[in-house]
């Protein structure tokens, strides 16, 4: 099988500012047909040709599930990250045309559940425009929780409290407002499933919380938004390939051994999904993972890398790819 | 032009036949003298025209003979087609998938026309002409999946994705080669190929697992199969192996050519869009040994491959009682020459 997902070729039919950090990009097909169908909680990964380099980056499907006319998506601007998120905001302008991905769904609804609650944190809330739209659509009970830090970066707060109503309950920081996480798990009914989505610190408290309180791990769902770390160049050698290659104080492993022309496999570029797994055949140095696929046990072993967000530090790493 | 459909039967008098024409289009799944177990999964994408791949939903003379013999079994037994109630979701993208893919392959034969969500299916061959409306389920006279897949050959599986896992939770299975929907549904991955005696052959599981875990939308996938079967019976279910286990011991040199058959089965692996959830067709296609060695290069090599067939690997697949007369049978066919490369016949 080859790597990646099938692709789209798309154009930016719409760029609109949202609040002082998020921009909102609209993709249409190239052809004028409609896009593919997806579920509540899919991403696509955008390609960005960047001058001689092309970046990869995911961001979930925001829009309805019900429109597939169009393809919507949010970005917030990262001033310290590694310039995905700046080139989007910065030279993506309507009429551009880009290629993204097929959707993949890393972060599903469970049909099963009787009540779906929903704890977004910031920019995290993109997942679930699209899930509360579908959940919405089809009779759904959902409840939705949202934090940011003030109103004005309370991105889609009001269009979801329009929408929603009292099915929605927003949390400013700068008001000290903070959910009273363990009264509000403790207080669901049978059946609830758990979706979270923002900052790692947010991810880790709600989980952790969660399963303090009894929830069985399988009603607990959660994204997370982990961009790849920048951090000092290394050097690898790739033994299938025979190549070696420097990986950028910008780049990702990943993108380092794509811009050699390997092609490895993906699909989240976040550390998440499993896919991009490579074997690390000798190693002399600290691997710095990032990820939330290996067990902690792979981990110490050094004997597996996801490229896709680990970076490693030292003399020398050999990896079989 | 269109397909000419056959009337026949896979019970009783067994009047089921395939037309030189479809001999040749016939998935024969050996490209060499031997068979060797191989993880054979290869990108579902459209192959030769007039090949049972020249559409990813493919439909042929067998068709409406087929869906028949579905009514008959679903009459005797409601259970071959169950779907979780979370799965209905799932069901409608199943029928989606299938309109499309028929109305795409053979606009001869059926017709889908979507005005929002309202739909219209003009099915041809059964006579239907039904317009609903897009999910809502009291607009058909089944549910989704039960409407459509009785309108579609093959079996069909649907699975759940939640934990890292597959979850059976919904199918329509009659034409399977010995399993039950009814002892499988609600069971994931592990369950239903349990027991798994080995650790090596744990790994190969958990290997299979995150492959299907991560098959794509837009990106299905596929694999053949395949097993031999007594007169041409497409339900060869655990529930009636009664009816069917004891053919076995019926296999005569003189009846060969006309009983034993060879059942290959198509199966593929699509993602679906709504549920994320995954759905397995299984495309089941007979041919009795009668019409297989009109192809000579094709009798030459299942010679071969019957005859060194491992011993463990035969009981498996339920040859036994009859494999000495099958291949003595065959080897009259079979000259010894070498046979050219690739699936098809010369
Ligand atoms: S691409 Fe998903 S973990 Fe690396």
């Amino acid at each position: 099988m080859s790597t990646g997902t099938t692709k789209l070729d798309v154009v930016v039919s719409d760029v609109a500012p949202v609040n002082d950090l998020v921009t909102r990009f609209h993709f249409r097909r190239r052809d004028g047909e409609l896009l593919p169908t997806f579920s509540g909680g899919a991403h696509v990964v955008v390609e960005m040709r960047d001058g001689d380099r092309t970046r990869l980056n995911p961001y979930s499907l925001m829009g309805s599930p019900l429109n597939t006319s169009e393809y919507t998506i949010s970005v917030r601007r990262d001033d310290v990250g590694r310039g995905g998120s700046l080139f989007m905001h910065r030279s993506v302008k309507p009429g551009l045309e880009m290629v993204i991905s097929y959707p993949v769904n890393l972060f599903s609804l469970d049909l099963r559940a009787r009540k779906h609650l929903m704890l977004a944190g910031g920019i995290g809330i993109t997942p679930f425009m699209a899930q509360t739209a579908q959940l919405a659509g089809s009779g759904g009970n959902f409840e939705l929780h949202y934090t940011c830090r003030t109103a004005s970066l309370g991105t889609y707060a009001d269009i979801l409290q329009q929408r929603y109503d009292r099915r929605v309950k927003l949390y400013h920081d700068d008001r000290d407002e903070r959910i009273d996480l363990d009264r509000l798990l403790s207080t669901q009914p049978l059946g609830t499933h758990l979706y979270v989505c923002g900052p790692a610190g947010m991810i880790n408290w709600v989980r952790d919380r969660a399963a303090a309180l009894g929830w069985p791990s399988e009603t607990v769902h959660f994204e997370h938004f982990a961009a790849p770390q920048p951090g000092a160049p290394f050097d690898v050698a790739l033994a299938v390939s025979g190549k070696t290659i420097r990986v950028g104080s910008q780049q990702s492993l990943l993108e380092a051994i794509e811009a050699a022309g390997v092609d490895p496999p993906y699909l989240c570029r976040g550390g998440v999904c499993g896919q991009c797994e490579t074997n690390v055949i000798s190693a002399d140095g600290k691997f710095i993972h990032n990820d939330h696929w290996l067990s902690e046990e792979d981990h110490r072993s050094g004997c597996k890398i996801m490229p896709c967000v680990s970076r490693f530090e030292g003399k020398s790493l050999v990896l079989e790819r | 032009m269109g397909i000419t459909f056959r009337k026949e039967t896979f019970r009783d008098d067994y009047t089921f036949r395939n037309s030189p024409e479809h001999i040749r289009r016939f998935p024969f799944p050996f490209n060499e003298d031997s068979y060797m177990y191989a993880v054979n999964i290869e990108p579902h994408v459209v192959g030769p025209k007039g090949s049972v791949l020249e559409n990813l939903i493919d439909v042929d003379e067998h068709y409406v003979a087929e869906m028949q013999d579905r009514a008959l079994v679903l009459a005797e037994d409601p259970l071959r087609c169950q779907s979780l109630p979370h799965m209905t979701l799932a069901g409608w993208d199943l029928l989606e998938l299938l309109m499309e893919q028929q109305a795409l392959g053979y606009p001869e034969h059926f017709t889908l026309t979507r005005d929002g969500d309202r739909w219209r299916w003009i099915n041809r061959p059964l006579g239907i002409d039904d317009t609903f409306t897009f999910g809502d389920t009291s607009t058909l006279p089944y549910g989704p999946m039960e409407y459509i897949t009785r309108q579609s050959q093959g079996d069909f599986c649907i699975l759940d994705q939640r934990d890292g896992n597959l979850w059976m939770d919904a199918g329509m299975v009659t034409t399977q080669a010995d399993w039950s929907l009814d002892f499988d549904i609600g069971m994931n991955f592990f369950e239903w190929h349990a027991p798994v005696p080995l650790a090596h052959e744990k790994g190969i599981f958990i290997r299979a697992l995150k492959f299907l875990t991560n098959i794509q939308q837009g990106k299905p996938a596929r694999r053949l199969n395949w097993t031999m079967t007594i007169n041409p019976r497409l339900d060869t279910s655990p529930e009636n192996y009664h009816k069917w286990g004891p053919d076995r011991a019926t296999v005569t040199p003189e009846n060969v050519g006309d009983k034993v058959h060879l059942r290959v089965e198509l199966q593929s692996f699509w993602r679906l869009p709504r549920s994320n959830g995954i759905v397995f067709p299984i495309r089941c296609y007979l041919i009795k040994m009668d019409e297989l060695v009109t192809q000579p290069k094709w009798a030459c090599r299942l010679h071969r491959v019957i005859r060194d067939l491992p011993e463990e690997l035969a009981t498996y697949k339920g040859l036994t009682r009859y494999r000495p007369t099958l291949v003595e049978w065959l080897s009259k066919l079979d000259d010894g020459s070498p046979t050219s490369p690739g699936f098809g016949p010369d």
